[in-house]
């Protein structure tokens, strides 16, 4: 089962923080800011993986990748193969690069929201459901435009931005 | 009107999460104050009516929780509020931000079970979804038992994106609740037979979560997952249906024989290396057994290692260390590339590597091994090089110390493990020297030879990380001073001025053991004297002894009275930062002690060697005295107590030890009795051996009757609150900066008078810079700052780091192979060891009592259902169908219930020739442990009958607690059969 998943710049910010059981909040600040500190140690081309047991308690494992400026990681355990979760960042990234074209950090700062339904329609209350980037594509256009369509049934312009992206 | 209006105006110019992003990014009046501001208007906007503020300012609260930490739950009512909502987009924001702050605790739960509910029952497939993913995440057991008929009915939809959905949430649901799994545990098998990939991911992905927890209850699908370790195409497939294979092989070695071959194939055709690796751990840890399959294991893994990607060589080499305990012959064949993956960058690499030499460790090449990592260590950056330390101290130590036959060689070598710049095993090596002095008898001269050296070494004194290592040297040597060759050596060793820069406690150790020792030198000066007065009673000899005696002594006493003021001055003792200026009269008197020391010793040189003169005692007493003059006004209580006692001893002794010698007053035959009773009695104390003690020692004692040994001190707490510190703690928190300030003072000082005459301790730590030329850094450097160390990782030395590794290897060739037994010079000395006391006892651990209740209910519905296949075919018994039936009733419409039927029918069918066979050959077995099944049953009944007696439940329950030894005796006779 996966623990956790986050993805955070190399300044530590994080960008998307996702734990598959409760956590409270500054149980999370706690765990990305250990995170963090185990991973801007690490040199480059050294292997992704780490021992978290200190951090995440008993059987637990993580792997990160870096892109550019961000770390994308994955927190799991025993049932998961390390290899395979490997594959399931590419995965993710790949999902990201096709919605927003050569994705940036940026694209994911602005588009915070579109980053969690992606993940959700590939990770599941912790286990992966959903390998494949089109599908996961096919079901975000949906769900966006279901959104879309729900929005434009009020009669009056909720906001400045709706007016905006019209 | 007016209130429509401004409520207008608030949603037109409101801020939506964009603007907050933008705002957090502009970053015009400081992240934490926009924070708060957004927060206040969030707060506002929650309160509002219209729907589409409410949802922008939930949304707008999940981002500032999940990415700046900020608390949400105090919004929980808004959340169920906007998940109530019509608008799919709203929804999705009180979905998300529900799964995101909602945990067991929240009491709004209560309130969003019908709101799931209908969502569950949706047309529209999102909203299912949104639905299905909120509960993956929240459900509690309540949420689980009232859901359960939907997700029973999603589990069957006919769309894929929603059933992998309901797929998945099983999973929690079966955890919150475990009777969920009467009612959907049929439903959940089925879809294993789905075409669909998606579904048959999810599905085994459920099952692989399950199995872990729980493997046992598994065992009956195995035909199921056979199939589809047999037939999948699908990596991710594969690899799950592999770990649930892993599990359930070491329970059935029939079906780790036909796994086996399946398994092989796959790691023989997959091009992914995932699947390819998972095929790998399994074989090693599950079908370890299967020779011919391990040896292609091992090929696999050999191929993982030689990749130049870290990650494919630290998964090989992770698998070899799963692999060695019991095919030692992989890590051999390996053994170059585990020596080399030494020296690797990588520090996950390196760590295993060092795990996998450490399992090669055997009898015969600890020596080899020891010597080749601790060279290695010697070059390695400080991390690695205390992990190297710390496998080598808990390897060697197994077991008490099973594994060292040369226990001289072993001492040396913690010896020189303390001298490594980079050690910080110091508690580790601590235990083990005083461990194996109590232990083994026959090391302890080699021991007391390893901590002279240790003990003798000023530089030594400036590194904290060795204190407690000397800690243990000083006890060895008061300990054993007997086996010491010089113990006027050992003396003067824990006196050194240096002593001042240890902890208190520890200086304390060094007192006594300076007791000890004196103990020890009087003693065996008396003795020696007895022996010469009997033998060889020339007045002459003695004569002349006392002429020198003559001579030296007012120039003793002489300076003893004149540094006795100044250091009665100093009681302070340099550990108070205000005396820091005195600190050079500090040492103007310990010069001045050193080089009364130095002329003692260079004026009877020749004595020393041979034995103990009167005069060498003397100088003894008062080294010691003036060592420990200034410490009986120590803040420190172990320090001052323990100096005292040893200066209160001198006085006494020393009135009447002069005395003694002279012979020819007859009147003071009395005194010197007297002495010598005082120090016999003295040696007597200190003569009874110290042993160790069994841990479970204690719990042997019988309680005396009468002592309440679990009464509830709380109470205690509200007294000694203020009491938290020991004061030796707070003292040497304190002290560490000051310390070293008069480290630096009192070392530049000591490289001023370097030209001056060099006492004893700085030629001995010449002779030792001489010897390990390695250890130290040039002179100056050392005196300048004690704690100083050598860079960690010198660029120079990483050149030579490989071709380092390169000569390991062949350092190792021969030691690595298991090869001839080593010739032992002596036999291997006796280890005390005690009873089997000394294994703690472990406790058998009580399993979860959820996991109990949900592997009972598995096994119930697996086997249960087999027990209808075999019961109506040996003996008809519609009882246990008829529970069945009217349980699934109670939670299922009639609908539902027809449609199970014919589930049950179907899989009665599906593979009947396979179910009869298998009792026959099996019942046996099982019957043997039935016994512990039915009281396991039956309290877990009973349990569950006194937990939810109270809700709507509790009618069926009693009527399955009346079924119970039906379904026991059911159970005794079905066992699965995956073997046809």
């Amino acid at each position: 089962m996966i623990r956790s998943v986050m993805v955070m710049n190399t300044q530590g910010k994080p960008r998307l923080a996702k734990f598959y059981d409760f956590q409270p909040v500054e149980k999370q600040q706690e765990l990305i800011r250990s995170v963090f500190g185990v991973l801007c140690s690490r040199a480059e081309n050294v292997s992704n993986f780490l021992e978290t047991d200190s951090i995440f308690g008993p059987d637990s494992r993580l792997v990160y990748k870096h892109y550019a400026t961000l770390y994308f990681v994955l927190v799991f355990d025993s049932s998961e193969n390390e290899l395979a979760m490997l594959d399931l960042i590419q995965v993710f990234v790949e999902t990201l690069d096709k919605c927003f074209k050569n994705v940036c950090e940026l694209d994911l700062v602005f588009n915070y929201c579109k980053m969690h339904t992606i993940i959700d329609e590939i990770i599941f209350g912790g286990q992966v459901l959903e390998t494949s980037s089109t599908e996961v594509m096919k079901a975000i256009e949906e769900i966006s435009k279901l959104e879309t369509a729900s929005n434009s049934i009020s009669l009056v312009p909720k906001s400045v931005s709706g007016w905006r992206t019209r | 009107m007016a209130g429509g209006t401004s409520s207008l105006m608030d949603t037109l110019f409101q801020r939506n999460l964009d603007d907050v992003i933008k705002g957090l990014r502009l970053q015009l009046i400081g992240e934490s104050a926009f924070i708060s501001k957004a927060l206040d208007e969030i707060r506002r906007e929650l309160k509002s009516t219209d729907p589409h503020s409410k949802s922008t300012a939930l949304h707008k609260l999940s981002y500032l929780s999940s990415l700046h930490h900020h608390d949400m739950s105090w919004a929980a009512f808004h959340v169920v509020e906007v998940m109530s909502s019509s608008r799919f987009a709203h929804k999705r924001i009180g979905y998300n931000a529900a799964s995101l702050s909602f945990h067991d605790a929240t009491p709004v739960l209560l309130l969003i079970t019908n709101q799931l509910r209908k969502d569950l029952t949706s047309t529209n497939e999102l909203e299912v979804s949104l639905a299905l993913e909120c509960l993956s995440r929240i459900a509690t057991a309540d949420l689980a038992r009232d859901l359960t008929p939907e997700i029973f009915t999603l589990l069957s939809s006919s769309k894929v994106f929603v059933r992998k959905k309901a797929i998945g949430v099983v999973l929690r649901v079966f955890a919150k609740y475990p009777d969920a799994v009467r009612v959907c545990f049929k439903r959940l098998v089925e879809n294993l037979d789905s075409s669909d990939p998606q579904i048959l991911s999810a599905v085994v992905g459920v099952f692989c979560e399950l199995a872990s927890k729980d493997p046992g209850s598994y065992l009956p699908l195995a035909p199921e997952f056979y199939r589809i370790l047999v037939d999948s195409k699908n990596n991710w497939v594969l690899i799950k249906v592999l770990k649930i294979f892993a599990k359930l092989a070491p329970l059935e070695p029939r079906l780790a024989k036909r796994v086996v071959e399946p398994i092989c194939e796959h790691m023989r055709r997959t091009g992914a290396k995932s699947l390819m690796f998972e095929c790998v751990r399994t074989i090693v840890s599950s079908l370890s057994e299967y020779e011919s399959a391990v040896r292609l294991a091992v090929a696999k893994i050999r191929e993982l290692l030689v990749d130049d990607d870290p990650n494919l060589k630290y998964l090989g080499l992770q698998a070899l260390s799963i692999v060695a305990p019991k095919h030692y012959w992989a890590v051999l064949e390996n053994k170059e590339v585990v020596i080399k993956a030494l020296s690797d960058a990588d520090p996950n690499i390196k760590l295993e590597s060092l795990r996998l030499v450490m399992a090669m460790v055997a009898e015969s090449n600890v020596m080899e091994i020891s010597r080749v990592l601790v060279n290695y260590s010697l070059k390695s950056d400080p991390d690695f090089c205390n992990e190297i330390l710390g496998s080598i101290l808990s390897t060697c130590s197994r077991n008490v110390y099973e594994m060292i036959i040369d226990f001289d060689w072993y001492v040396s070598l913690l010896g020189e493990m303390s001298r490594i710049p980079h050690c910080q095993k110091g508690d580790e090596i601590e235990n083990q020297l005083i461990d194996i002095g109590i232990r083994v008898k026959d090391v302890r001269p080699e021991l007391v030879r390893v901590a002279r050296d240790l003990l003798i070494d000023p530089a030594l004194l400036g590194n904290p990380f060795l204190h407690r290592i000397l800690s243990a040297t000083a006890w060895v040597s008061g300990e054993y001073v007997e086996f010491s060759r010089n113990p006027f050596e050992l003396m003067e060793a824990l006196l050194q001025p240096r002593t001042s820069l240890l902890p208190p406690s520890i200086r304390a150790v060094y007192i006594h053991s300076a007791f000890k020792v004196l103990i020890f030198c009087l003693h065996s000066y008396l003795l020696q004297r007895e022996s010469i007065t009997s033998t060889c009673p020339d007045n002459l000899a003695l004569g002349v002894s006392e002429l020198v005696l003559k001579r030296e002594m007012p120039e003793g006493s002489d300076l003893a009275t004149c540094e006795g003021p100044p250091a009665h001055g100093e009681q302070d003792e340099g550990f108070n930062p205000r005396v820091s200026n005195q600190s050079f009269e500090d040492l103007s008197v310990e010069n001045g002690g050193e080089r009364i020391i130095s002329h003692g010793q260079t004026s009877t040189p020749g004595t020393l060697e041979n034995g103990y003169t009167y005069e060498s005692i003397v100088n003894l007493l008062n080294l010691i005295e003036l060592a420990l003059g200034p410490l009986i006004g120590s803040h420190d209580v172990e320090i001052l107590e323990r100096a005292r006692n040893l200066l209160c001893f001198i006085e006494l002794i020393k009135g009447k030890l002069p005395e003694c010698l002279v012979q020819k007053e007859e009147n003071l035959e009395s005194e010197e009795m007297k002495a010598s009773k005082i120090i016999e009695l003295m040696c007597d104390a200190f003569s009874e051996e110290l042993c160790p003690v069994s841990v479970s020692a204690q719990e042997r004692v019988p309680i005396p009757e009468g002592l309440v040994l679990k009464e509830n001190l709380d109470d205690l707490e509200t007294i000694c609150g203020d009491i938290q510190l020991p004061p030796s703690i707070s003292f040497s928190l304190g002290s560490p900066h000051y310390e070293e300030g008069v480290s630096a003072s009192l070392s530049d000082l000591q490289s001023k008078e370097e030209s001056e005459p060099s006492n004893e301790s700085t030629s001995l730590l010449r002779e030792h810079r001489k010897r390990h030329g390695l250890y130290y850094l040039p002179s100056e450097k050392n005196e300048i700052v004690a704690t100083d160390y050598p860079p960690a990782n010198d660029p120079k030395l990483q050149d030579y780091l490989n071709k380092d590794a390169d000569d390991l290897v062949k350092l190792t060739e021969e030691s690595l192979v298991a090869k001839k037994k080593a010739n032992h010079a002596k036999p291997r000395p006796v280890v005390v060891k005690l009873d089997e006391g000394e294994v703690v006892s472990i406790s058998a651990k009580r399993p979860e009592l959820k996991d109990d209740l949900l592997s009972g209910a598995v096994r119930e519905v697996l086997l249960g259902s087999d027990t209808r296949t075999t019961s109506s075919r040996s003996n008809p018994s519609d009882k246990s169908s008829s529970k069945r039936k009217g349980k699934e009733k109670l939670n299922i419409g009639p609908s539902e219930l027809k449609d199970n039927l014919g589930d049950a029918e179907k899989h009665e069918h599906e593979n009947p020739s396979s179910r009869r066979s298998r009792h026959r050959t099996h019942g046996k077995e099982r019957r043997h442990k039935s016994p512990g099944k039915i009281s396991e049953e039956t309290e877990e009944n009973g349990q569950k009958g006194k937990q939810k007696s109270s809700h709507h439940h509790a009618k069926h329950k009693a009527r399955r607690r009346a079924d119970t030894p039906l379904d026991v005796v059911s159970q005794t006779t079905v066992i699965p059969d995956f073997l046809l």
